[in-house]
């Protein structure tokens, strides 16, 4: 039940990118076409899963340890650059096709702020690893939902006449905002 | 380059919010309120007029091939120094910033200008720059959350000067979007004419 609760918040209610505004930047980058925007989403998850727990188990077993919870910014954002990095080789030499589907992502996700807010959210709300995996997890999800459906919606705005002042980041942040507006209306299904 | 002008270009011609569309996500987070906005700003221009001198400084010892992962653990140690010193003297406004405090190492911005400008140039342009594009930062988040503040609860800098209640919408999340959505069409509208 504690997990259906975490997805369900994660996912719809604290939606990362519409509500915490974590990964704006990808957001509105890659979300110009569905197939894209299902790629980067798919990598976004992989790298999530896998910085989560990395992350938490150093943050347990190195920084507690040790004393120095001070260090915590520079240690996650080496290990997830160093992660992003060794993801990109192994995919390289294991899995051509899923390098090739996701490749190209990966390089963008060490700036992509979801990674590393969810690494520090998961300390700081005191999650266990298995708890905090299923966190990353949703978040994750959570990005791809609002990533496909912006998508979708800017495939459909080609065809409309657009002010031109408005035409590009201006009317996606917009309809971004719409989104929001309708996310909201989840508020309150899990308290 | 005239350094008055080096200084200035962050205000409106690059801005780095309104222009460039950069750190967009501590943009849209931390606007609810102008105090909230410009702490955020002034918090982001330390760390940039801080990493911009060290980069520049040592841009030469840097081996090319690593310098990304260099530039990032730089700009790493200054967010850590200003996620302390924030803990210390200011905890209300740190506790309302909470994690974008520590996200400061991912804001584009930063390792935009130290990439871009800071390993390229003198230290006392990489300064000028720094603050420039600090200053233009802080600026706009000014700017939108004195915006949504003003429309969503009509107080400025925490002063109720419009009895009544505000469009609740712009203080929560979609109205971040809707501000920084419309305001970003104006500045179109005024760089076309």
């Amino acid at each position: 039940m504690e997990f259906i609760l975490i997805i369900i918040s994660a996912v719809f209610i604290n939606n990362v990118v519409l509500a915490q505004f974590l990964g704006i930047c990808p957001f509105l980058g890659v979300s110009n076409k569905v197939n894209t925007a299902l790629g980067m989403a798919g990598a976004v998850t992989f790298v999530i899963v896998l910085a989560t727990m990395a992350t938490y188990l150093i943050q347990v077993y190195v920084l507690n340890k040790l004393g120095i919870a001070f260090m915590q910014t520079i240690t996650f954002i080496l290990v997830i650059a160093a992660l992003v990095q060794m993801v990109e080789i192994i995919l390289k030499k294991v899995s051509q096709p899923l390098y090739q589907a996701l490749g190209i992502f990966l390089p963008l996700i060490t700036t992509n702020c979801a990674v590393l807010g969810v690494a520090i959210l998961v300390i700081k709300k005191d999650y266990n690893l298995i708890e905090g995996v299923v966190f990353g997890a949703s978040t994750a999800i959570g990005f791809g939902l609002a990533l496909v459906i912006l998508a979708g919606i800017r495939e459909q705005l080609e065809l409309v006449d657009i002010p031109k002042g408005m035409r590009g980041v201006s009317i996606s942040l917009v309809i971004a905002g719409i989104l929001a507006m309708a996310f909201m209306g989840f508020t309150g299904i899990v308290k | 380059m005239n350094q008055f002008k080096n200084f200035t270009k962050g205000f409106i011609k690059e801005n780095p919010i309104l222009v460039l569309v950069l750190g967009t996500c501590p943009t849209l987070a931390t606007t609810s309120s102008s105090l909230n906005g410009m702490g955020m700003g002034i918090a982001t221009t330390f760390v940039l007029i801080g990493s911009n001198v060290v980069i520049s400084l040592l841009s030469n010892v840097i081996p090319d091939k690593v310098r990304i992962p260099a530039f990032v653990v730089i700009i790493a140690s200054f967010v850590t120094v200003v996620d302390l010193i924030m803990q210390a003297y200011v905890p209300g406004l740190y506790e309302k910033l909470g994690i974008f405090i520590p996200l400061i190492v991912v804001n584009c911005i930063v390792l935009g200008r130290a990439e871009a400008y800071a390993c390229k140039n003198t230290v006392f342009s990489s300064l000028i720059d720094g603050a420039g594009m600090g200053l233009g930062f802080t600026m706009a988040l000014g700017i939108l959350g004195a915006f949504r503040e003003i429309v969503g609860s009509g107080s400025l800098f925490g002063h109720k000067f419009i009895h009544g209640d505000g469009v609740l919408v712009f203080i929560l999340a979609p109205g971040a979007f809707l501000a920084l959505g419309y305001l970003i069409a104006l500045i179109n509208r005024i760089k076309r004419t």
